[in-house]
């Protein structure tokens, strides 16, 4: 059996709307495995991306845990939250989020720099290789400007890349692209997990749902539905 | 282990926002150029004004007056003495055995030490009167103590000794009595009959006062006009440093009894003008670096508000909250080190441009150049308070930015 990655615990988390209090993520047990692709759904406002910027330690929740690689995150501060994140966690948005100023490399190597493990030679060849393997070896020194949207989002999946984590989280990520480019960083995305690492996707896209190894649909901060894809990859056991 | 790429960013913050960082540099240079001019131009004019007043008049005064009255015979007898019927006497005391104190005084003193005579009366020119103060001297011992062979316009110094009765006088009272080198008028000292002298030299000290009411000519002129043969009622003394006249003047009158004025005691009142204008400089310069500094705070404000999608992706990535603050102050901080030494150079340049300005001194005789005084420590200090500034004004900005929600951002860009 594959090594639990994350584990929500009872997870539940309320922003104020207006003078009430608005339940977003309503108690979600869930999962989630080595190597394991993780597609969340859900129609608008159900609370899947909520869900993930919980999984992804960029909210914190209003009750409930985390456990990340094992570690339980509800007790850290916001630095320790940030080292873990800088560690364990890759991000992909659906919006680029690259600096403009800099280079696709440069980009790529910010979160190496943060980390500050590898010398500038090191991040350089690490950086180069990956976005060469994400077929951006001639687009290194190119800024975002001059990227393409599918080019620009691959850069960011480099970059999510870089420090080598474990999990991958993902937020629409195609959301912005055409087909082509749709299809393309979703394949990247399946290769990422083949390659031992966690993905965990926030979809509206159906159909590229179907291709990740486990399908959870949220509604109304609740999961309501597993669908395990064994088509796609020998799947991990999955609860709820 | 690198370090974070907190430079690394800001540089490319600051050389990509290649408008934004030049309002900043300007910003920056103007508060710092024209803070330096005004503290060069200040010092400058009172440093011109001190030193002109210093080589007027004698660093140190000596005169025939006592500190504190001396006991009357009764009074060393017995507790309290009832005295009633004074008299003024006619004579001025003077200072008594002038040439032992002199010589004693000459023993340590760094400097120069001259005797003189002064006797206030009226200068007569045909039917206007003016009243003067002569002042007798040795032109061989004043030579050493005062400036005045350096000051003077018309004749030299050592004219006093080849006529009778000779004078110097100074020119604003030359002009206005209209006498020339060779002229001759009547002075009627105060407590004798009219002398007549004959102007043998016109001499400028640059101050007014003095100019106008000072009439030198030989001791002896002088205790003639007294009635006092050998009255010597006044020593003036001349140091190697001018500024340490209060100190030498007290142990002087230590050691004499007598009364010691220092030049700045006896102007006081103009001196004490110069803390008001300090002040007034203070304010001034506060305002243009408050300038400065409003300069980088909008700047900073408006890069940590177009960069609010990067700050969220940093910190999404790892970066801690006081690496971004970071990143925003090293930005002001780039500014400044830019803008600093321009700032330099614009206020040594209007430096330049205010000596070809020329002004009427009210204190001073005719028209003056604005005197600069130049110097590092304006520039340093200048420099220093403006990078406090700038990233000071810096924190409030970098740190709102510092404490931007990833996920607000993140969810409104989606």
């Amino acid at each position: 059996m594959s090594e639990v990655v994350v584990q929500t615990e009872h997870l539940l988390r309320r922003v104020e709307s207006g003078d009430t209090m608005a339940t977003i993520v309503n108690g979600i047990d869930l999962t989630v495995y080595e190597g394991e692709f993780l597609a969340i759904t859900g129609p608008s406002g159900s609370g899947k991306s909520s869900l993930l910027y919980l999984i992804g330690l960029l909210d914190a929740p209003t009750a409930g845990d985390v456990h990340i690689c094992g570690q339980a995150t509800s007790a850290m501060s916001e630095s320790e939250r940030a080292d873990m994140r800088l560690a364990k966690l890759g991000f992909v948005f659906q919006f680029h989020f690259l600096l403009p100023e800099f280079t696709a490399l440069e980009n790529v190597m910010l979160p190496m720099r943060t980390l500050g493990k590898l010398s500038m030679a090191e991040m350089r060849e690490k950086g180069t290789k990956l976005l060469t393997a994400l077929g951006l070896g001639d687009q290194v020194n190119r800024k975002p400007g001059q990227l393409s949207g599918g080019q620009r989002q691959r850069v960011a999946i480099a970059r999510a890349l870089s420090n080598d984590p474990a999990i991958i989280i993902a937020d629409e990520p195609t959301g912005a692209l055409d087909t082509i480019a749709t299809d393309q960083v979703f394949k990247i995305l399946r290769d990422v997990a083949n390659s031992g690492r966690t993905v965990i996707v926030v979809t509206h896209d159906v159909k590229l749902a179907a291709k990740a190894d486990r399908r959870v649909n949220v509604v109304d901060g609740k999961i309501s539905e597993i669908v395990v894809n064994e088509a796609a990859k020998a799947p991990a056991p999955a609860t709820n | 282990m690198t370090m974070p790429p907190i430079f690394f960013i800001a540089w490319a913050h600051v050389t990509n926002r290649v408008r934004q960082t030049f309002i900043g540099v300007i910003g920056v240079a103007t508060g710092v150029g024209f803070t330096i001019m005004i503290a060069g131009v200040m010092e400058g004019s009172q440093r011109q004004f001190v030193g002109t007043l210093v080589d007027a008049m004698p660093h140190i005064t000596i005169t025939d007056e006592h500190r504190s009255v001396s006991l009357q015979p009764a009074e060393q007898i017995y507790g309290a003495a009832q005295r009633s019927n004074f008299t003024a006497t006619e004579k001025r005391a003077g200072i008594t055995n002038s040439n032992l104190v002199i010589g004693s005084l000459r023993d340590w003193l760094p400097g120069a030490i001259a005797p003189s005579t002064k006797v206030t009366g009226m200068i007569m020119s045909g039917n206007a009167r003016f009243g003067v103060t002569v002042t007798g001297i040795d032109p061989r011992q004043e030579e050493r103590v005062s400036k005045l062979a350096r000051q003077m316009v018309a004749g030299e110094l050592y004219s006093l000794g080849r006529g009778s009765n000779a004078v110097l006088l100074g020119n604003a009272l030359a002009v206005k009595i209209g006498a020339r080198v060779g002229s001759s008028l009547t002075i009627t000292p105060g407590t004798g009959n009219p002398v007549t002298v004959q102007v043998m030299g016109i001499y400028r000290s640059g101050v007014r006062a003095v100019d106008e009411t000072t009439v030198y000519s030989l001791l002896r002129t002088a205790q003639m006009m007294a009635g006092q043969p050998d009255l010597v009622n006044e020593l003036r003394v001349s140091l190697d440093q001018a500024f340490r006249a209060e100190e030498i003047a007290s142990k002087i009158e230590g050691q004499t009894g007598y009364r010691a004025v220092p030049w700045q005691a006896a102007n006081a009142d103009l001196l004490s003008s110069f803390k008001v204008q300090e002040k007034i400089t203070d304010v001034i310069m506060a305002a243009m670096m408050l300038a400065s500094t409003f300069a980088i705070y909008s700047i900073i404000s408006t890069i940590t508000n177009e960069k609010r999608n990067d700050i969220a992706i940093m910190k999404s990535l790892g970066m801690k909250e006081y690496f971004v603050q970071a990143i925003f102050i090293i930005e002001a901080g780039l500014i400044a080190l830019v803008g600093i030494p321009v700032g330099w150079l614009v206020g040594y340049l209007l430096c330049i441009a205010m000596t070809h300005i020329r002004y009427e001194n009210p204190i001073t005789e005719g028209a003056l150049a604005i005197a600069i005084y130049y110097s590092p420590v304006h520039y340093a200090v200048v420099g220093l308070i403006t990078l406090g500034c700038c990233l000071m004004s810096a924190f409030l900005p970098a740190r709102k930015a510092s404490h931007v929600h990833p996920v607000d951002i993140i969810r409104g860009a989606s």
